[in-house]
C-alpha cells in the first residue's frame, strides 16, 4: 500500500489564532513560496541531507545514518543551531506522520479541540495527505464533528482545490499583495493564482478568512488598501479579513532591515478598511 | 521596653500603616502573644521548621478561617441580634446583606464569602425591571469594592441561568475590580449554553470569574449544598472550615532517602503531624473560644456541626523534581510522564491517609484534602499541584498533566492556565478549553488572559497598574496589590503597605 506520509515540523494542541475555536494544527514542511517576511524560515524547504548541520548539533542529536540526516528529539534541547546553519531554509527535526498517527493524536485530544487545521511551510504542498487524512477524519464516527481546515498561501490551481474542497470545512487563504511586481518581489511568484484562488473559495463557501500582511512602504500603499478593498467588496463586505503587521520576530535576512509595521499605522489601516464599507476587519491582538 | 512592647510600638509608629491596619497587627500582635494551643514537642519541631505550617492563622483561634454562612437566613426570617426584620424588596435584601457581612468573621475579619447571590436574589427581582436591577447591582458591587476591599471575598452566581447572576457578570467584567472574586457555578444539565459562553466572554475581559464543575462537586455536599470562597475553597454551606494547615512536600522530600523512604516512612510521618497540628486548633476553637455560642449558631446562619478541616498541602512539583533527582531521573514535573505520575500518586496517598483518619468536631467526622493556593513568601515553593510558574507547557497539555490530580482535592484544588491575548479574537476556543478540561475531572478551572490589567498572582486578583503604581508611589487602595507585588517581585517585602491588606496572604506584621 501506497499510504500518504507528512513531513511535519510542528504539531500544536492549542491554537486560537488558526481558524474557528481550539485547533490542533499541523505545520507541515516545505513551502513554495519563498517570501523574505516569514516569520518561520525553516519551513521552507525540504532537507536534501547536506549534513552541514550535523556537526553543528551540541547535543549530538543529529546523526547521518545510510546518507540521511536523522535527528533524536530525546537528546535534542531545541536550541535551533541546526536552523541557523542550514544554508537552504529546510529543518531537520522534521517527523514523518502517517494517518493513523494523525488520528491518534485527535483521539488524544479530542475533548479539547474545535477542528485541526494543516497549516505550513505551504499546507496544499502535500495535498495528497490532507485529502486522506480529511476524508478519514469525515468518515470517523468519533471525530467527525471536528472541522477540517487548511491555511494556505493560495498557489494551488483551481483542479486541484477542487480534489480537496469536498472534505475541507474552511480555508485561511494569504494575500501578500495586488500589484503584481511587488506580489513577485514579495514571494517570488505571480498573485494570478491566488486572486484566483480567493474567489474560487469564495463561491465554493469555503472561504473562512483572508489574510493580509501591512509591510510599511510595500503593502501599506493607498493604492494596496483600495485594491484590497474593492477586492473584497466584490466577494462579500462581510468576508472576514485579518490584517497581520510586519515583525522581525523570527524573520531571517534582508527582511530584517525593512521597518515593522506599529500599531496606530495598522488601525488607520483598518479604520480605512471599514470605512470603504468591509464589516468584518481584525487586527492583531499583539504586535510581536 | 520588652521585644514584645517594641514591637506594638512599631506598629503604632509605622508611617505606611492606615490606622485600621495598625488596629489589625495590633490585635494579631496582641493574639500571638498568647501561649500557643499546646503541641507535643514532635509536632512542634516540625511546625517550627515549617515542614507542617498554620498558616500563621494565630496562636488562639478564637474564630473558624472560612465561615459560609446561609444568608437566606437572615433574608427570610431577618436577625433578631442585628435588629433586621425579613426582607421584602431588593433593596432591603441587599441592604441586609451588606449589615449581615461587617458580621461574618473569617481569618482575614472580613467576609470570605457573600453568598451564591442569584439564588438569594432572584426571588426579590419579579417587579424589578432590567435597568433597576443593574443599577442596584452596580453600586452593590462598587460598596463590596470600596468597604469590603479583599480579594479573597468571594462571590458565586449559577449554575442556572437567570437576570442576577447575567447582570453581575456584566457588571463585574465592566467595573474589572479586584474584589469581590467571582465563581460561576456551571452544570451542563442546567447551565445554558449563553451563560457559559457570558462567563468565558468575561474571562478574556477580566480573568473573572473561575468556573466550578459542578457536577463533581454536589454529590460531595448535601441539601444544604455548597459554596466556593476565597481562592478556590470549596466548602460545605451553612458551615465552613475551621482551620487550614499545610504540609510542604518539598521539605518532606528533602528529608526523604528516596522515593520508598519518602512513601514508607516520611511521609506518613508527617501527614500525622499536620493532623495533629490541626486536631490542636480545632480543639481551641470548639472547646475553648466560645464562638458557637455566638448568634450566628442561634439564629441558624451556620451550623456547630458543619465546619471541615481543609487539609491543604502545596510544593508538590519541588517535591517531585526533589524525588526524581533522588531516583536519578531528570524529568520534570508537568512536563514529563513519570514525574507526572509520581505526582498523581503522591496525591492519592494524601487523599487516603486523610479519609482514613476520623476527625472530632469535623463536618462528616473527615478533614478535607485541599491544594493549596499558597501565601506571597513562599519562597521557590509553587501553590498546590500546580506547575511552576513560567514552565507550563500549552494549555491542553497543562490540563491533561494535572487533571488526574482533581479527584483527590475536594475542598479544591486551583489551577491557572495563562492564555495569550490571541484568544480575545476566539473565545470559542476558551470555551473548549474549560469543557475539555472538566470532561477530563478538572473540578475548577481559572485563566489569565495576559494582557488583561487583571491578573490572578496565586488566586487572587490584582491589578498590574496597581503594582506600577504601588512601586513609583507607595500606597495602593487595595490590599492584595501587596501580595502581588511580593509575588511579582519574588519576595520583596513591602516598604510601604496600601491602603488595605490582604489580610489572609498577610498574616503577621513585618517591619
Ligand atoms: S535544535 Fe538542532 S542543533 Fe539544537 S540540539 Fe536540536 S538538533 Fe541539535
Ligand atoms: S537540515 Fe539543512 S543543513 Fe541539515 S542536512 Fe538538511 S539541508 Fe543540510
Amino acid at each position: 500500500m501506497n499510504l500518504p506520509l507528512a513531513t511535519v515540523s510542528k504539531v500544536l494542541k492549542f491554537s486560537c489564532v488558526d481558524g474557528p475555536g481550539n485547533r490542533l494544527v499541523l505545520f507541515l514542511q516545505g513551502c513554495n513560496f519563498a517570501c523574505p517576511t516569514c516569520h518561520n524560515p525553516h519551513t521552507m524547504k525540504l532537507c536534501n541531507d547536506c549534513g552541514d548541520c550535523v556537526p553543528e548539533c551540541p547535543t549530538g542529536a543529529l546523526t547521518i545514518v545510510q546518507g540521511k540526516v536523522v535527528h533524536d528529539p530525546n537528546i535534542c534541547d531545541q536550541c535551533d543551531r541546526c536552523l541557523d546553519v542550514c544554508p537552504i531554509n529546510a529543518n531537520p527535526k522534521v517527523t514523518q506522520y502517517n494517518v493513523d498517527d494523525v488520528l491518534a493524536l485527535l483521539y488524544q485530544n479530542k475533548p479539547f479541540l474545535n477542528g485541526i487545521t494543516i497549516s505550513g511551510g505551504e499546507a496544499t504542498t502535500q495535498l495528497k495527505f490532507i485529502i486522506a487524512l480529511f476524508t478519514a477524519i469525515k468518515t470517523d464516527e468519533k471525530l467527525k464533528d471536528l472541522t477540517c481546515f487548511i491555511d494556505s498561501n493560495g498557489y494551488l490551481p483551481e483542479a486541484a482545490w477542487k480534489t480537496v474542497l469536498p472534505v475541507t470545512d474552511g480555508v485561511m487563504l494569504d494575500i501578500k499583495a495586488f500589484d503584481n511586481t511587488l506580489h513577485s518581489l514579495l514571494t517570488t511568484r505571480s498573485n494570478q493564482r491566488v486572486l484566483a484562488s480567493a474567489k474560487q473559495l469564495f463561491a465554493a463557501g469555503k472561504l473562512h478568512e483572508l489574510r493580509y500582511l501591512l509591510i510599511p512602504g510595500r503593502t501599506d500603499s493607498s493604492q494596496e488598501i483600495k485594491e484590497l478593498a474593492d477586492f473584497v467588496r466584490a466577494l462579500d463586505s462581510a468576508t472576514p479579513l485579518r490584517l497581520n503587521a510586519f515583525q522581525h520576530h523570527g524573520v531571517k535576512g534582508e527582511a530584517l532591515t525593512w521597518p515593522t509595521m506599529k500599531e496606530p499605522d495598522t488601525e488607520r489601516i483598518a479604520a480605512e478598511l471599514r470605512s470603504a464599507g468591509l464589516t468584518n476587519v481584525v487586527v492583531p491582538a499583539v504586535y510581536i | 521596653m520588652s521585644e514584645l512592647l517594641k514591637r506594638f510600638k512599631g506598629i503604632t509608629e509605622d508611617p505606611g500603616l492606615s490606622f485600621t491596619q495598625k488596629a489589625r497587627y495590633l490585635s494579631l500582635e496582641a493574639e500571638n502573644s498568647l501561649p500557643y494551643p499546646e503541641l507535643d514537642e514532635e509536632t512542634a519541631k516540625a511546625l517550627e521548621e515549617r515542614v507542617i505550617c498554620d498558616m500563621y492563622e494565630g496562636h488562639a483561634p478564637f474564630k473558624p478561617r472560612y465561615v459560609m454562612p446561609d444568608y437566606s437566613v437572615v433574608l427570610e426570617k431577618g436577625s433578631t441580634f442585628l435588629e433586621l426584620d425579613p426582607a421584602t424588596t431588593l433593596d432591603e435584601a441587599i441592604n441586609s446583606l451588606m449589615i449581615a457581612y461587617h458580621h461574618v468573621p473569617s481569618v482575614t475579619n472580613m467576609p470570605v464569602f457573600i453568598g451564591r447571590l442569584d439564588n438569594l436574589l432572584l426571588r426579590f427581582c419579579d417587579d424589578v425591571s432590567d435597568e433597576d436591577l443593574y443599577k442596584k447591582l452596580k453600586l452593590f458591587w462598587r460598596y463590596l469594592d470600596r468597604v469590603l476591599p479583599d480579594a479573597f471575598m468571594h462571590a458565586n452566581v449559577g449554575p442556572t441561568d437567570n437576570r442576577v447572576a447575567r447582570t453581575i457578570m456584566r457588571i463585574d467584567a465592566e467595573l474589572k475590580q479586584i474584589a469581590p472574586n467571582l465563581t460561576f457555578i456551571w452544570d451542563p444539565e442546567v447551565s445554558s449554553d449563553e451563560i457559559f459562553s457570558q462567563a468565558c466572554e468575561s474571562i478574556i475581559e477580566c480573568s473573572k470569574p473561575h468556573i466550578a464543575n459542578n457536577p463533581l462537586h454536589q454529590p460531595l455536599f448535601d441539601e444544604y449544598g455548597y459554596g466556593v470562597a476565597s481562592c478556590y475553597n470549596v466548602l460545605p454551606l451553612c458551615g465552613g472550615a475551621s482551620t487550614l494547615t499545610r504540609i510542604n512536600l518539598r521539605e518532606v522530600a528533602r528529608r526523604s532517602k528516596d522515593t520508598a523512604d519518602f512513601f514508607e516512612n516520611v511521609l506518613p510521618k508527617y501527614i500525622d503531624l499536620n493532623f495533629r497540628l490541626t486536631e490542636a486548633r480545632i480543639d481551641h476553637l470548639f472547646n475553648k473560644s466560645g464562638f458557637f455560642e455566638g448568634f450566628l449558631v442561634k439564629e441558624g446562619w451556620i451550623s456547630r456541626d458543619r465546619f471541615t478541616a481543609m487539609y491543604g498541602i502545596f510544593a508538590m512539583a519541588q517535591c517531585v523534581d526533589e524525588l526524581q533527582a533522588k531516583e536519578g531521573r531528570s524529568g520534570k514535573y508537568g512536563h514529563d510522564e513519570t514525574a507526572n505520575q509520581l505526582g498523581h500518586r503522591i496525591s492519592k496517598v494524601l487523599f487516603e491517609a486523610v479519609e482514613a483518619r476520623p476527625m472530632e468536631n469535623c463536618w462528616r467526622g473527615k478533614a478535607m484534602l485541599h491544594s493549596q493556593a499558597g501565601l506571597s513568601d513562599d519562597d521557590g515553593c509553587t501553590p498546590g499541584v500546580r506547575i511552576p510558574y513560567g514552565s507550563e507547557p500549552d494549555p491542553v497539555t497543562h490540563v491533561q498533566a494535572l487533571a488526574e490530580h482533581h479527584a483527590f482535592y475536594p475542598s479544591g484544588v486551583s489551577e491557572i492556565l495563562t492564555l495569550d491575548e490571541t484568544i480575545e479574537n476566539n473565545p470559542a476556543a476558551l470555551e473548549q478549553l474549560v469543557k475539555g478540561a472538566f470532561s477530563l475531572g478538572f473540578r475548577e478551572f481559572s485563566a489569565n488572559v495576559s494582557n488583561n490589567d487583571l491578573v490572578r498572582i496565586t488566586g487572587y486578583m490584582v491589578r498590574l497598574s496597581d503594582i506600577e503604581k504601588f512601586k513609583e508611589c507607595g500606597g495602593s487602595r487595595i490590599n492584595t496589590t501587596v501580595l502581588g507585588a511580593e509575588a511579582a517581585d519574588k519576595g520583596k517585602i513591602l516598604e510601604r503597605a496600601p491602603r488595605v491588606m490582604s489580610h489572609e496572604l498577610a498574616p503577621r506584621y513585618s517591619q
